[in-house]
């Protein structure tokens, strides 16, 4: 430890600090607030300064893990990207995303496993059976849509949170009775490992190829999604309902054929989503879980952002991992388990809406 | 339309605080030539500046509002009518100017600060508390003056029981004030528009405020609500001696009720003065039917 | 025409603020704690049907009343203040360790083991106390961004009581057992005095929260969920408001917690506190109804029995389908009543069904069985004419 170890956080607390008061400039702040905004800045400060002291303790062991984090992160957003979708065109907070994913990766890979059974070459079996479960998740929009959220319309957000917890039991029970409950393992991706940057560290930093897919996939994702709802018909629509969906109806946008069409997307995504996961993991009931990883990335980034979905993954991703090996040897290990919740809440402590969500306005 | 003349025959009970002011009130509203007492500067706003973002909604107003009377306030749509309201109640801080209430002058209002002190409002859009029954809304309106903790409220023995029969007793001569009885135990919700203003002027009521804020309190009305809430607002001004400032878009009523009227345009004070000053002035006229240039 | 209203002149508000002013509803209610407080144990005792086992006191009754308990604590912060709190497992878990705690004394403060009664409230103060502070972020949060912080709670303690041994008193294996429930000379052992325990405890607490939210901080509540910036601009403090309805509901949950361990568990894990119990007495407030006691309880019991009915009717469904494919000769059939009998399989239809039946309930009504009663009680109070 030197005197740069206390410099650097120092520094960077002031920094903080000065941008969470530029931040505020204007808002209604309460004393409350302040104190906690002081605190939240100084405990950031201490965290990046003693991450930036590790840092230069082991650059190449450092950035491995940051590396490491971001890609890992990336694959949370694309659990995220569902919920975002989703939310932002029916204002529905879809807890069966995690489901959603489980559901896709069941119907691929036991679709995969039946047609490669079958001496259908992989080749052409791979097509088919991202067909087959792309037609599961269309059967699951349908479903959901018609059933659940069109007879649940004008109800306040916390009963259709519960109704899509309802969903969620639905489809994990329909899911592992159809396609069976083992793990399944998946191969669409390579999953070696592959060394990076060997002639700026000793050694290069290790990192494994499915995570790199994992972040293309997810890149190609975000433009696709991008472009469809800016320059599609559809999309103007989507964004349309997105804003106020009964005055969409009233200029004549059909409002349970656009929700079936953002349920279908959600669905897709999951779909990708359950690809790498599937890769990663293995197919199994498990994957559920991972609705409960998306959740901080989503307030990090915003419920209605999907930049914000990817920046909250990277940001969860590279904190839970920078957390777990360097603030774990100090209080204990599995602090993955609550760190990117905390760090969640501390975000929301500083914007309410999240970092790239809307503003709330307050009128009366 | 002419509203002074028929003063409702109020048959209220001689009761503590409320009821006797409004018992006496009745006598006195009879007698023509006893007009009610304007008093000293209740509130002033002083060269207020808001602006949100780069929007300016209020510039450099100054007006004042003096105890005991109906002050008006008036323009078109997007004048900074609610934004000033906001302003006097603390929803919004302004960047400059200063409000001086009591004699208390401060940069900006807290709105607790300003409901303890005696300001109470109504909202242009009805803000009820949906889920709660016109008793319970205007119960609610008398929250600052119960004093009963935690326990004694969860034990409900003894102190707080009678607390809150006390409050309960002064709401219930609110409810006959306002003719509300047969909805006293309906949720707000269900409630059609103009009983859910009536009930929205009971809850501010149930302040006891010095300065009630009334934000458009006939919007939406035919004319015999329009009558009956411009029968309330009079009574209430008259036998409790509050001070009322009101935004209305209704001339009529703003003329009748009014004993000065402050016109805003765009942000900015373009006229104030009593009604008769306010109708001549030809930047408001200019305001309301356009200029021709 | 048993249910009417006419004749019962209410002559003072007291009479007219009365919890039941119809006569009706008091004695219904005097009834069923009767039932409860002596007819249940009588009949247990007795082993009189349907008491013939200790089954449905033990297995039932007991967790249904500790349920209704944390339920009425979640329904006050959720229902009654509009706060939605996914972390209610988190704070279960604080009252049943601090609690153990306190029963176990705290030897680094030189507390002596204190006894059972005194434990579990201030296992439940404890509760209240970290409720205030993840309470504080909603001063700012609103809604289900709110929601999911809250989540930061039930995750950050699941580790907290999982890792970090002082709470356990070091125990190797991680499960903790509960202290001898000693309460002042009256020692609870038996499933029927367990029983009589929690009885008391959910009636007590049930009374404690009717009163506080038809008084006036009650309504300040009401008021922050129903229009919070109205609410403030009338003086009703925010601060003050939500953070009495975090500290309220934190307490009775931790109560609840407390007795899940101690009075039902025995000994347990932080396991029986983790997210699916926090998602539990979620279902049960709102499939009970937000914003009633009573709702609470209904709520309570139906999210309660609706899985083990499941699991007891569906293997009873299965062997008519058995026996009706072995006599038709269809082989499918019987194939399929075999695949679905697997225990893994009902499991499964155990989901679907109870997932479908949530859905199907917040569609039919989604203000939940409380709603249902008072449109009951409406009709009844006409019967026989429609209106």
């Amino acid at each position: 430890m030197s005197a740069i170890t206390f410099a650097i956080p120092g520094g960077i607390g002031a920094l903080l600090a000065g941008l969470m008061f530029v931040l505020l400039k204007g808002d209604r702040r309460s004393g409350v607030d302040m104190v906690v905004h002081v605190f939240l800045a100084l405990v950031t400060a201490l965290f990046i300064g003693f991450l930036a002291s590790k840092a230069m303790d082991n650059p190449g062991g450092f950035t491995e893990i940051l590396v490491g984090g971001l890609l890992s992160g990336v694959l949370y957003s694309l659990v995220a990207l569902g919920f975002v979708l989703i939310f932002k065109a029916s204002g529905v907070f879809n807890y069966a995303q995690g489901a959603m994913v489980l559901v896709a990766g069941l119907a691929l890979v036991r679709s995969l496993d039946f047609l490669t059974a079958k001496g259908v070459a992989t080749l052409a079996a791979i097509p088919l059976a991202i067909l087959f479960s792309g037609a599961v998740m269309a059967l699951c929009a349908l479903v959901i849509e018609k059933w659940v959220l069109r007879p649940l319309l004008n109800q306040d957000g916390l009963t259709l949170f519960m109704s899509t917890i309802g969903a969620t039991f639905v489809l994990e029970g329909l899911a592992q009775m159809v396609f069976g409950s083992e793990v399944y393992p998946l191969k669409l991706f390579p999953t070696d490992p592959m060394i990076l940057m060997e002639n700026v560290f000793p050694g290069g930093i290790l990192i494994n190829k499915l995570d790199v897919w994992g972040g293309i996939i997810a890149g190609v994702l975000v433009v696709t999604l991008a472009v469809f709802f800016q320059y599609t018909k559809t999309g103007r629509a989507l964004r349309a309902v997105a804003d106020d969906h009964a005055a969409a109806q009233s200029v004549g946008i059909p409002i349970s054929w656009i929700w079936f069409i953002v349920w279908l997307v959600a669905g897709l995504v999951a779909l990708v989503a359950a690809t790498v996961w599937g890769t990663k993991l293995g197919v199994q009931f498990s994957i559920t879980f991972l609705a409960l990883k998306a959740l901080p990335v989503l307030i990090i980034g915003g419920f209605t952002s999907v930049p914000g979905a990817i920046v909250g993954g990277l940001i969860v991703g590279a904190g839970e991992k920078l957390a777990e090996l360097y603030l774990g040897e100090l209080i204990g290990g599995g602090i993955e388990y609550w760190f990117a919740y905390v760090l969640a809440l501390a975000v929301l402590l500083v914007r309410p809406q999240g970092l790239f969500g809307e503003k709330i306005i307050e009128r009366i | 339309m002419s509203v002074k003349a028929d003063l409702p025959n109020l048959a209220v009970e001689s009761m503590p605080s409320l009821g006797a002011a409004m018992a006496a009130a009745e006598n006195r509203s009879h007698d023509e030539s006893e007009r009610r007492r304007i008093g000293e500067v209740l509130l002033s706003v002083e060269n207020v500046s808001l602006s949100f973002g780069g929007v300016r909604a209020i510039t450099d107003v100054s007006f004042d509002i003096r105890k005991g009377e109906i002050r008006a306030i008036i323009g078109p749509n997007g004048a900074g009518k609610t934004s000033m309201l906001n302003v006097i109640n603390g929803f919004y801080f302004p960047q400059q100017g200063s409000i001086t209430f009591k004699g208390e002058k401060r940069q900006e209002m807290r709105p607790y600060h300003a409901a303890t002190s005696g300001i109470s409002r109504t909202f242009q859009n009805v803000a009820l508390f949906r889920g709660m029954t016109t008793l319970d809304n205007m119960m609610a309106g008398r929250t600052l003056k119960m004093r009963r903790g935690l326990i004694w409220q969860a034990l409900r023995v003894g102190p707080a029981e009678r607390e809150e029969i006390e409050h309960r007793e002064i709401v219930e001569k609110l409810i006959d004030f306002l003719e509300i009885e047969h909805i006293r135990k309906v949720p707000v919700g269900k409630l059609p528009y103009g009983l859910q203003k009536r009930v929205e002027l009971g809850r501010a009521l149930a302040m006891e405020p010095e300065l009630l804020l009334l934000d458009e309190p006939m919007a939406g009305m035919n004319l015999e609500e329009k009558e009956d809430m411009s029968r309330f607002i009079l009574t209430v001004n008259q036998s409790l001696g509050t001070t009322i400032a009101l935004i209305e878009h209704d001339m009529g009523v703003v003329m009748d009720l009014s004993d000065r009227v402050v016109v805003l345009e765009y942000g900015r004070k373009i006229a104030d003065g009593t009604p008769d000053e306010v109708k001549s002035n030809p930047k408001v006229i200019d305001a309301y039917l356009g200029v021709s240039h | 025409m048993l249910y009417r209203e006419t004749g019962q002149f209410k002559s003072t508000y007291a009479s007219d603020m009365a919890i039941f002013p119809l006569r009706q509803d008091r004695n219904a209610l005097l009834f069923v704690f009767a039932l409860a407080l002596i007819g249940v144990p009588l009949l247990a005792h007795f082993h009189i049907w349907p008491f013939g086992s200790e089954y449905l006191l033990r297995a039932i009754l007991l967790p249904f009343l500790i349920l209704a308990l944390a339920a009425i604590g979640v329904n006050i912060l959720i229902g009654y203040c509009g706060q939605i709190s996914l972390g209610s497992g988190a704070f279960m878990a604080i009252g049943a360790y601090m609690a153990y705690k306190f029963s176990n004394g705290i030897g680094e403060i030189g507390l002596p083991p204190l006894p059972v009664l005194v434990s579990i409230l201030l296992g439940g103060l404890c509760s209240a106390l970290v409720g205030i502070l993840f309470g504080i972020p909603s001063l700012r949060i609103k809604g289900l961004y709110l929601a999911v912080a809250t989540l930061a709670a039930q995750f950050f303690f699941d580790w907290v009581f999982l890792r970090i041994g002082w709470f356990t008193n070091y125990v190797p294996s991680g499960s903790v057992s509960a202290p001898e429930l000693n309460f002042f000379g009256w020692v609870v052992d038996d499933p029927i005095e367990r029983y009589v325990l929690c009885l008391l405890f959910a009636a007590v607490f049930a009374l404690v929260a009717k009163n506080l939210v038809r008084g006036s901080i009650g309504r300040q509540w009401m008021a922050i969920r129903d229009m919070d910036i109205a609410a403030e601009l009338m003086g009703i403090r925010p601060f003050f408001a939500k953070l009495s309805a975090f500290a309220v509901s934190s307490f009775i949950v931790g109560v609840a917690g407390a007795l899940w361990a101690f009075v039902y568990l025995g000994s347990w894990e932080p396991l029986a506190f983790d997210i699916n119990r926090s998602l539990q007495l979620l279902f049960m407030v709102i499939i009970g109804g937000l914003g009633s006691i009573l709702g609470s309880f209904l709520g309570a019991g139906f999210i309660l029995i609706l899985p083990i009915l499941l699991n007891q009717l569906l293997p009873v469904l299965v062997i008519p389908l058995l026996s009706l494919g072995n006599s038709l000769g269809a082989h499918w059939l019987t194939e399929f009543a075999h695949h679905i009998s697997s225990t893994e399989t009902i499991s499964h239809l155990e989901f679907i069904i109870f997932g479908s039946l949530i859905c199907f309930l917040l569609i039919k009504e989604p203000h939940g069985f409380a709603r249902l009663i008072s449109l009951g009680k409406e009709k009844l109070r006409l019967w026989p004419f429609p209106y």
